[in-house]
């Protein structure tokens, strides 16, 4: 468990990196790369599955069965469309095929 | 009182003392009895529900530790185009680190037999049936695969139900469905995928708020991030999806009524003293608020996202993400897991940072965005129109362009809707052959999304290197001879630097009425998506080519080869 001030140092911690990485991108990878961090927040997937581990009602399971095909969605779909479209990107050295 | 009496009472008292100290020998002798017989069957239910050793969870989370590393890294490999590729594989096999490592947690109840063989095996089909089906040949044979898979998985599950057999099926399906999905979405339609699964993830962390909060136990400090996350998270959910039916075309009204703001506003503050009940009479005691809790947030998302205008919806999408990753990340401090905190929370700060760049390059603010109901209002401008148009045909067209030094595309989304791409990347190829330096200009909203365009012109087979963007390209228009246009309008109306009563007056353009010439391939002469006169197209050095922009295009490649 993680407790009290720890959370709040990762959670400062975890933004700053997050700004830190935004700041110096291209305009030309915007669209991949809000694919990519939707992608990374798939990592919901490991607490849908956590959920639905300890759902001890029958409504719980039926909220935590669907929790975790929501999640499984945006982990796959948003990993799968990302590398479609990094896929894609060439130097114009790679493109001479 | 004498001695005698003094000698009973003493004698009295010791004799009580023996029969005390026999009682508790007798009491202790008893206790031990029923804690041996208990430890039977205690030891029996835990070895039923066996807690994993100490070492098990050790592991968990040095696996969810790799992974969030694995995700930073990633993210940082994907803010360059030549590493990008790597990266999004890097993110990749972290979340593959973290999904299997959390099969072994304590709170899913791995069965190791040949329940998760058949598990395994299916799983393996399922891969399998994935990689066939996405291929334009046989798909057929692919679904038959995935789904028997699927099927096979469930027998066990429902001879021996399970949490974890539940698990495994929810996500077999849920990645069969958004892999196929993923593989098949054309690449103009990736803005409104993107909605989609961002909206499920915020579905998710609602799952896991709703779980935990049914569940009860939970001090007060979880039971409020809970709510949290689970309200952000529903509203990230069902606004997503009002997103992704606007952008696929399913919904094409803006709802606009009166006391909208007031209404949504209304229901917003329900909300909050809803979720301030259900903390302070804690959310096991308070079913029914919980779930008007739930009903009112998904209502509230819906209604938020309705008025909102399809231009405006990339800057949304990207608000939800970064509120999907606060949700992943409040959720996460419910379920001690650092892998959710750390990731979500790096995605709610650059998402916001994305959603700030993006309202900016649209000349939006934020608030503009979400509470003026807009998009849709065509304002008349006051400068009168001066000039007139003047057609071209594609062979002078192509002449112009073949001896020209430099030639800069400008290309706009109405090309990506004429399916424009493939023919540009031939003429850019013709030119090129002709020793033409041909560059492309990308202006920030290009395409539907910042970016969109530049995905579309890498599917088409441009190299990055040859794109530039607004900052680096507006010095070069000057020295270009011919700006050639297709597909795009607002982002070149120079009324932007002009009049400052225009609506799209201090966005950033792209100043090719600066270059030599200009070329324009449109469609018929009606306005642009803004519905605002584009005074480029009746500047005095402005060619227009009307006709189909693919069609166009293919007769320029022709005429460019024929000269």
């Amino acid at each position: 468990m993680i407790e009290g001030f720890t959370a709040l140092y990762i959670f400062l911690l975890a933004a700053l990196t997050g700004y830190e990485i935004i700041a110096r991108v291209p305009v030309i990878l915007h669209t991949p790369l809000m694919s990519g961090s939707n992608f990374v927040h798939g990592i919901v997937l490991v607490g849908a599955m956590v959920a639905l581990g300890h759902a001890d009602t029958v409504l719980t399971q039926l909220i935590g069965f669907i929790g975790v095909i929501l999640a499984a969605g945006n982990a796959v779909g948003g990993y799968a469309v990302t590398e479609r479209m990094l896929e894609m990107f060439k130097s114009s050295k790679g493109a001479e095929k | 009182m004498n001695d005698t009496q003094v000698l009973e009472i003493q004698h009295a008292f010791a004799q009580q003392k023996d029969n005390l100290q026999q009682l508790e020998q007798q009491v202790s002798q008893y206790v031990n009895e029923i804690t041996a017989q208990h430890e039977e069957t205690l030891v029996a239910t835990v070895l039923h529900h066996e807690p994993p050793p100490p070492w098990v969870t050790s592991v968990i989370e040095i696996f969810y530790f790799v992974a969030a590393i694995l995700f930073i890294l990633g993210l940082k490999r994907m803010s360059s185009p030549v590493t990008a590729r790597g990266g999004i594989i890097w993110a990749g096999i972290g979340m593959i680190l973290a999904t299997l490592a959390t099969f072994f947690h304590p709170a899913i109840h791995i069965n190791i037999g040949w329940i998760s063989a058949i598990y395994v095996i299916s799983a393996l089909f399922l891969m399998l049936g994935l990689k066939r089906a996405t291929r334009a040949d046989d798909g057929g044979i692919g679904l038959i695969i995935i789904i028997t898979s699927i099927i096979v998985a469930m027998t066990p599950t429902l001879l021996y139900p399970s949490n974890y057999g539940l698990i495994v099926i929810a996500v077999m399906i849920g990645s069969a469905m958004a892999w196929i999905s993923a593989k098949k979405v054309a690449m103009t339609d990736m803005p409104q995928m993107i909605a989609l699964y961002n909206g499920m993830g915020g579905g998710a962390a609602a799952a896991i708020a709703a779980v935990e909060l049914a569940k009860g136990g939970h001090t007060m400090t979880i039971e409020t991030l809970a709510v949290a996350g689970g309200l952000i998270g529903s509203i990230s959910f069902s606004g997503s999806l009002i997103a992704f039916a606007k952008l696929q075309g399913i919904l094409k009204k803006s709802f606009i009524f009166n006391f909208q703001q007031l209404i949504n506003l209304l229901i917003f503050i329900t909300i909050l003293a809803l979720g301030i009940g259900i903390v302070s009479y804690g959310a096991a005691d308070s079913g029914p608020l919980v779930i008007t809790f739930f009903m009112l947030t998904l209502a509230f998302g819906i209604l938020m996202t309705l008025p909102i205008g399809g231009a405006d919806m990339p800057v949304v999408i990207s608000l939800y993400n970064a509120l999907t990753g606060l949700a992943v990340a409040f959720e996460g401090f419910v379920l001690g897991n650092a892998a959710m905190i750390i990731a979500g929370t790096v995605v709610g700060a650059a998402g916001t940072l994305l959603t700030q760049l993006m309202a900016k390059a649209m000349n939006r603010s934020l608030g503009n965005v979400l509470f003026s109901g807009f998009g849709a209002k065509v304002q008349a401008s006051n400068t009168e129109v001066t000039g007139s148009l003047k057609p071209i045909d594609s062979s002078d067209a192509a002449a112009m362009m073949a001896y020209a030094t430099q030639v800069v595309i400008v290309p706009g989304y109405g090309m990506a809707v004429a399916q424009a791409q493939h023919k540009i990347w031939e003429l850019t190829k013709a030119l090129s052959d002709k020793d033409v330096k041909v560059k492309f200009a990308i202006h920030p909203v290009a395409g539907r999304m910042p970016g969109h365009m530049n995905v579309l012109l890498a599917e088409a087979g441009v190299p990055y290197d040859m794109i530039f963007d607004l900052e680096e390209i507006n010095e070069e228009f000057p020295q270009t001879d011919v700006a050639l246009i297709i597909g795009a309008n607002d982002v070149v109306n120079p009324i932007a630097r002009t009049d400052p009563s225009s609506p799209i007056y201090g966005m950033p353009i792209l100043n090719a009425d600066y270059a030599k010439n200009v070329i324009v391939i449109k469609r018929g002469s009606g306005a642009g998506f803004s519905g605002i006169e584009n005074h480029l197209f009746y500047a005095n050095n402005t060619r227009m080519l009307y006709g189909d922009g693919q069609k166009m295009a293919a007769e320029l490649v022709h005429s460019v080869k024929a000269l």
